[in-house]
């Protein structure tokens, strides 16, 4: 159901700003949908279009050389914000398939991973280093990153590493469904709520309440 | 055994499985539920043919799109009705409960959630929101997730999450009269930075903070995601306490006394060591307002619109210029004396009784300016009933505020309450994100009785100097 990500090569977009929050990405008025589709066309609204709904020819992914493209290279701290994960919806909807940045929000980096979108955190240096090569090659800039070897290089002389965790790069190899995944060790979950295992539980006489017996009580009970 | 964190205490004690590739599996004692984040978790189940896993520790409630106006009337907008009717049907199809708009306890998911005292120390909670580190005020480790974490925990009723660092924000002495809770954190947020705390859990420690009341506990650890902190906690003390007993859905008679007990030791050890530490002096912090589009870009309402020149990075120069364009200032502008033409008293931030009560001081007796259109929208429709048992919406009303019933409105605009372009705002809420309030809106954040103060004067003001005037005023013949 999800893509794997194992290896992607494609023509990059840059949005130099830091900061980018989630209700830039996909601004309010487009979160009252109950599907997972139909944000591609949202993404950036604000941005991409004029008031008057035309595309806004200033903003960078309305340029000519950005179309087509399925990397996204930008700022620190991208996906500030709200947790919405739609944000990560029309992103990938619109054809992105990476981001690179010096660093994302929390939340962001999470939700990328839950939708087969590659978030990869490289040094300040080297997002300024790509910027640049992106500016000079003047529209025809391609960049192919690697999970396996967890590698982006550009095919002229550009090339660094960068970090993911062993889990989250194993769930976007495999396209793995999270809760299926869980679900392996309902076990666990099992014998937590019954009370008798939790594997850091310690001396903590707080904690050793039962989940299975723990419930919100209605009006005027009490537990 | 090794001192822990308050932190570490609330994680080892819901780690139900660590995952050999990092990650554990959290169990969550509570899931908070809304319509906009959850009707696409729900059609995962369904298409999965999964269930609920713990319906009894899950609670639904609608806030971000509901209209305010008038309950009795149909809802206008068919997407934000359909959303809704997703949610009501949703609950009723897999045992959850709900908190519809026409419950009494309907509100802000994180107003309702303490209010109703189904927010507890020691819990995890999670909800489909970046605002739940709200519910760490109360040493609970409480966290935003995305929606299709939302469908883990509905079905599997944990959260996969890779231990966070731990950051200590200390924060000392009396605040002076005038200075809120909002500002402690704005001044915080403002030093660290939006991004100075990614990647950790801010426990809020100091004498400031024990001083705080409950509601001003919230305030400050509902911002904590403005730092980049997916949460932030405050260890339960006696305020804590009093603030829960007899509360609808904490525990009671010996369950309480025991919880209780327990609560006690929920604090960090001595000889626990944080990964990372801020101070902040409570008793040098000023009245804060934003002057950018981020809630990092703040200054004392003493100061001015500083010169993007002047900002240490190329990224930092160019967000300035960029923020000073959109909100349509010039350095040097001194943010006193700035005109407005809103005011939004609102939000899981600031929508509380206490902060009603503290934006009414400054209000009784006086007029919103001519040309400013002011709203109150309370966090709950408990506190909506309470303030109205105690006058307050009298005192809003006869000022020329409007009113109204208890949503998220215009801290995000998702309904009809927004801000048109070009407006500026004096606002109690979290974000001043371009756009958040409504295309073209300037928003700037700041404490109700700043808020308040806005509203009478039609510009920004010190609330500091106000209260001072009006002291003067009252003891004259």
């Amino acid at each position: 159901m999800i893509e794997p990500f194992v290896r992607h090569t494609g023509s990059v977009a840059s949005l130099p700003r830091a900061d980018v929050d989630t209700d830039q990405i996909i601004p309010k008025q487009f979160l009252k949908r109950v599907e997972r589709t139909g944000f591609g066309p949202a993404l950036f609204y604000d941005w991409r279009f004029r008031p008057d709904g035309s595309p806004n020819p200033e903003f960078e992914l309305n340029q000519p050389e950005s179309q087509g493209a399925t990397i996204l290279l930008t700022g620190a701290n991208f996906g500030c914000g709200s947790s919405r994960e739609h944000a990560v919806w029309a992103l990938r909807e619109y054809g992105f398939r990476a981001i690179l940045a010096p660093s994302f929000a929390d939340i962001f980096y999470a939700n990328c991973c839950q939708n087969g979108v590659l978030a990869v955190r490289l040094r300040p240096e080297e997002i300024s280093e790509l910027l640049r090569r992106h500016a000079a090659a003047g529209g025809d800039y391609r960049l192919s990153i690697d999970l396996e070897t967890q590698r982006v290089a550009d095919g002229r002389g550009f090339a660094a590493a960068f970090p993911i965790e062993t889990y989250r790069k194993e769930m976007l190899l495999r396209g793995l469904d999270e809760i299926g995944r869980t679900l392996l060790v309902e076990g666990a979950i099992a014998a937590f709520e019954r009370g008798t295992r939790n594997v850091e539980r310690g001396t903590d006489g707080w904690t050793s309440v039962p989940r299975s017996d723990f419930r919100v009580p209605p009006f005027g009970e009490g537990s | 055994m090794t001192p822990r964190t308050l932190f570490e205490k609330v994680w080892d004690a819901h780690v139900v499985y660590r995952f050999p590739e990092g990650p554990a599996l959290l169990y969550v004692d509570l899931h908070l539920v809304h319509e906009v984040t959850s009707p696409q978790a729900f059609a995962g189940l369904r298409q999965a043919g999964r269930r609920v896993r713990r319906p009894e520790l899950t609670v639904a409630t609608v806030d971000h799109n509901v209209p305010t106006g008038d309950r009795a009337l149909p809802i206008e907008d068919p997407v934000a009705a359909r959303q809704l009717d997703a949610l009501a049907e949703n609950v009723r199809d897999f045992g959850v409960e709900l908190f519809d708009l026409q419950s009494p306890n309907q509100g802000i998911v994180h107003v309702i959630g303490p209010e109703l005292g189904l927010t507890q120390p020691g819990m995890v909670i999670v909800c489909g929101d970046s605002h739940t580190s709200t519910h760490g005020a109360f040493g609970a480790l409480a966290l935003g997730i995305g929606t299709s974490e939302v469908e883990h925990v509905l079905a599997t009723q944990c959260l996969v999450w890779s231990k966070p660092q731990t950051m200590e924000a200390r924060i000392s002495g009396a605040p002076p009269p005038g200075v809120t809770a909002k500002d402690l954190i704005l001044a915080l947020i403002g030093r660290i930075g939006t991004a100075g705390a990614t990647g950790h859990v801010i426990e809020y420690t100091g004498d400031a903070i024990r001083a705080l009341t409950m509601e001003e506990r919230m305030t400050v650890c509902n911002m904590s995601i403005e730092a980049g902190a997916r949460a932030g906690m405050i260890a339960p003390d006696e305020t804590t306490f009093a603030y829960l007993a007899g509360r609808p859905r904490a525990p009671a008679g010996a369950a309480w006394t025991r919880a209780v007990e327990t609560w006690h030791e929920l604090r960090t050890d001595p000889g626990a060591t944080y990964d990372s530490s801020v101070m902040l002096d409570a008793v040098a912090v000023a009245p804060q307002v934003t002057w950018g589009t981020s809630p990092g870009m703040v200054t004392d309402i003493t100061g001015s619109v500083p010169d993007p020149a002047g900002f240490p990075s190329d990224d930092e120069r160019r967000a300035a210029a960029r923020a000073l364009e959109y909100m349509g200032l010039a350095p040097g502008t001194a943010l006193a004396g700035l005109p407005i033409d809103r005011v939004f008293l609102g939000s899981c931030t600031n929508a509380r009784i206490e902060d009603l009560r503290a934006a009414a001081r400054v209000v009784r007796g006086r007029r919103v300016a001519s040309g400013v259109r002011a709203l109150v929208v309370p966090g709950s429709q408990q506190v909506r009933a309470q303030a109205e048992r105690e006058g307050l919406d009298r005192v809003f009303r006869e000022a020329g505020f409007e009113w109204r019933n208890a949503g998220c409105s215009m801290c995000l605009g998702m309904n009809a309450d927004i801000l048109q372009s070009g407006e500026r705002c004096a606002s109690t809420s979290n974000r001043n994100f371009e756009g958040r309030q409504g295309r073209g809106g300037r928003t700037h954040l700041m404490s109700p009785p700043m808020a308040a103060a806005a509203a009478v004067a039609g510009r920004l003001v010190d609330v500091r100097e106000w209260a001072w005037e009006r002291e003067e005023e009252l003891a004259a013949p």
